[in-house]
């Protein structure tokens, strides 16, 4: 327990009848990057808004930085950054003073702040449009400006609603890279996401949350471990070669849509070539062959029996 | 609790510094404030002055109802302003820093206040320019700032009570449109006697009828202490209403 960032337990909110968080718990350990992962309207934002003292929960108890959030909320403040899901900058005002308004509103002596604002717009590549209004910026350059002012007081916790969404993939890695630095600085990251990519590039723990409950903790490993395991898939041109191929494999599933075949294997080249082989012996010969390893995708799919694009349409 | 007093005082300042960026980076509320009220004067004094018989030089009645005119064309920048800030993200930004709400709606609040004074500043002179010949005192002419202050301060406050409540920052500036109509509803352009008899009995009536009178008593060198009396109470009123809800709007808006 010493050692926890953020200790949730049974966390309940509700807005009027509607149950939006059924009792959750959570444990994230100092230092560490604890990812909630869920779809459109799982819950996501309310609970960072509940745990970074913006909303107030209808039961269970939230501690942050050893705080209590309903009873100590300076303090929690005082211990945290929050980088919203929808970018808080200053459209009026230049990426330059955006940073210096977060240093006038936090306790820092102007001197340091000057060179607090220097060094992360260097960081965060801003320099070029330090002096031009946020407004003109690019949604990446947005979100880059959004976290630089987060880190201003320099939190040992921070808070990050969906840090990537909407960004191009180069923007996501160069996000993911600037993560990554702060949790090898010592940091502690609460991380919500709708990418599994991102939980399993990034978090040591991932708690998979859907309609108000967790359905699922544990390193992106031991999540992925709950569903089958690794499968060779075989797409034939004929449904007579499917059915030939299902009486040869006969632990295999069938997919009869896709013309495919899924046929348990651990991925070994060994294990491959016996396949291939007894594709052979029966002169069967396979459209395509793919190899899978399950991805948090599927984990989501088998915990909560849809993915995460069919909750989102 | 002393550092925290010094700690709001300090925030609230640095609202307004942002506020005042925001104001004089966006021309259309530069218009609005400092550029309507004067085309406004200029339009009453040379397209309809001279049909107004009103007994004295018309710029000499008309100016001080402007004066108030000028200060309720600020308002719906204030108002939109408000609501920006209630609408994007950047409030749980100021929130999860411990900046005290109070200190983000007074930086609102004295922003608009220092806009009404830019905005009354250019219109006095323009107006001077224009053959305006007040006959007030130094102590007059103190009357009318402070007048002019308590009025900014009461109708900011109201202002960014509705700006708080409104749903997005075009309902705001709606919101703020009854402030920027009420003036022609007052002796401001006209006096009351030459309405008709419904609209007469509410210019009579309505809180800016007084703060007028007062203002016009001021510059002409004579006040007259009953519309002072009655002016400052709806002054006060009304920045009373305005604050408390205000302050209600805000700690219901998450
Ligand atoms: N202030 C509110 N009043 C009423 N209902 C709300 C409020 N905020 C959120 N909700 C509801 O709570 C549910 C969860 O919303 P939340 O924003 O936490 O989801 P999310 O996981 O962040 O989704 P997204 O991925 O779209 O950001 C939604 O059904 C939403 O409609
Ligand atoms: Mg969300």
């Amino acid at each position: 327990m010493r050692n926890s960032a953020i200790a949730v337990t049974g966390l309940r909110k509700t807005f009027g009848d509607k149950v939006v968080l059924d009792g959750i718990d959570l444990d994230v350990r100092a230092g560490t990057v604890f990812s909630l992962l869920g779809p459109n309207g799982a819950g996501k934002t309310t609970t960072v808004n509940v745990l970074t003292t913006l909303m107030k929960a209808d039961g269970g108890t939230v501690r942050v930085a050893g705080h209590d959030v309903a009873t100590e909320a300076k303090a929690v403040r005082a211990s945290i950054g929050v980088t919203g899901q929808f970018a808080a900058v200053d459209e009026l005002l230049t990426g330059q003073e955006n940073l210096q308004l977060m240093v006038d509103l936090s306790p820092i002596r102007a001197a340091d702040g000057t060179r607090i604002v220097t060094e992360l717009l260097e960081r965060f590549d801003l320099v070029e449009s330090a002096q031009k209004p946020a407004s003109t910026y690019s949604g990446g350059m947005r979100r880059k400006l959004d976290l630089a002012m987060t880190l201003v007081g320099d939190p040992r916790i921070i808070f990050l609603d969906e840090p990537t969404t909407g960004l191009d993939p180069r923007s996501r890695r160069t996000m993911w890279g600037i993560i990554r630095e702060l949790v090898a600085d010592g940091v502690t990251i609460f991380l919500t996401t709708q990418y599994l990519e991102e939980a399993d590039q990034l978090a040591d723990q991932v708690a998979v949350l859907d309609q108000g409950h967790i359905v699922a903790q544990g390193t992106p490993d031991e999540l992925k471990r709950l569903i089958p395991g690794t499968h060779v898939r075989l797409r034939f041109a004929t449904a007579a070669e499917l059915d030939a191929a299902a009486r040869v494999f006969t632990d295999s599933t069938r997919d009869d849509e896709a013309l495919a075949l899924r046929v348990p294997g651990d991925g070994s080249s060994d294990s491959l070539r016996a396949l291939l082989d007894k594709l052979d012996e029966h002169s069967l010969a396979a459209e395509e062959f793919s190899v899978h390893t399950p991805d948090l995708d599927d984990v989501f799919l088998a915990l909560t029996g849809h993915t995460t694009e069919a909750v989102a349409q | 609790m002393n550092t925290q007093r010094m700690r709001t005082k300090s925030h609230a300042l640095v609202m307004l510094r942002r506020n005042s960026k925001h104001i004089t980076r966006n021309p259309t509320s530069v218009f609005n404030a400092v550029l309507m009220p004067i085309i406004i004067l200029l339009m009453f004094v040379y397209m309809f002055g001279d049909a107004f018989d009103v007994g004295v030089d018309y710029i000499d009645y008309v100016t001080p109802g402007l004066l108030l005119l000028a200060v309720c064309y600020g308002l719906s920048g204030a108002a939109v302003a408000v609501n920006s800030d209630m609408t994007k993200g950047i409030i749980n930004r100021f929130k999860v820093m411990d900046v005290s709400r109070g200190a983000v709606l007074t930086g609102h609040v004295i922003a608009s206040l220092v806009t009404n004074l830019v905005a009354i500043a250019a219109l006095i002179g323009v107006a001077l320019l224009l053959g305006f010949d007040p006959s007030a005192s130094l102590l007059d002419w103190l009357g009318v700032v402070g007048m002019v202050v308590l009025l900014g301060f009461a109708a900011g406050w109201l202002t960014v009570a509705l700006g708080l409540a409104a749903k997005s920052p075009e309902t705001a500036g709606m919101a703020a449109v009854p402030l920027v109509m009420l003036p022609f509803f007052s002796s401001a352009i006209v006096p009351a006697e030459m309405m008709g008899q419904g609209l007469r009995q509410f210019a009579e009536y309505q809180p800016f009828t007084p703060i007028i009178e007062t203002m016009r008593g001021l510059l002409e060198g004579a006040p007259d202490s009953g519309d002072a009396i009655v002016a400052v109470a709806w002054c006060v009123g009304i920045a009373l209403v305005g604050y408390v809800w205000s302050l209600s709007t805000f700690q219901k808006r998450a």
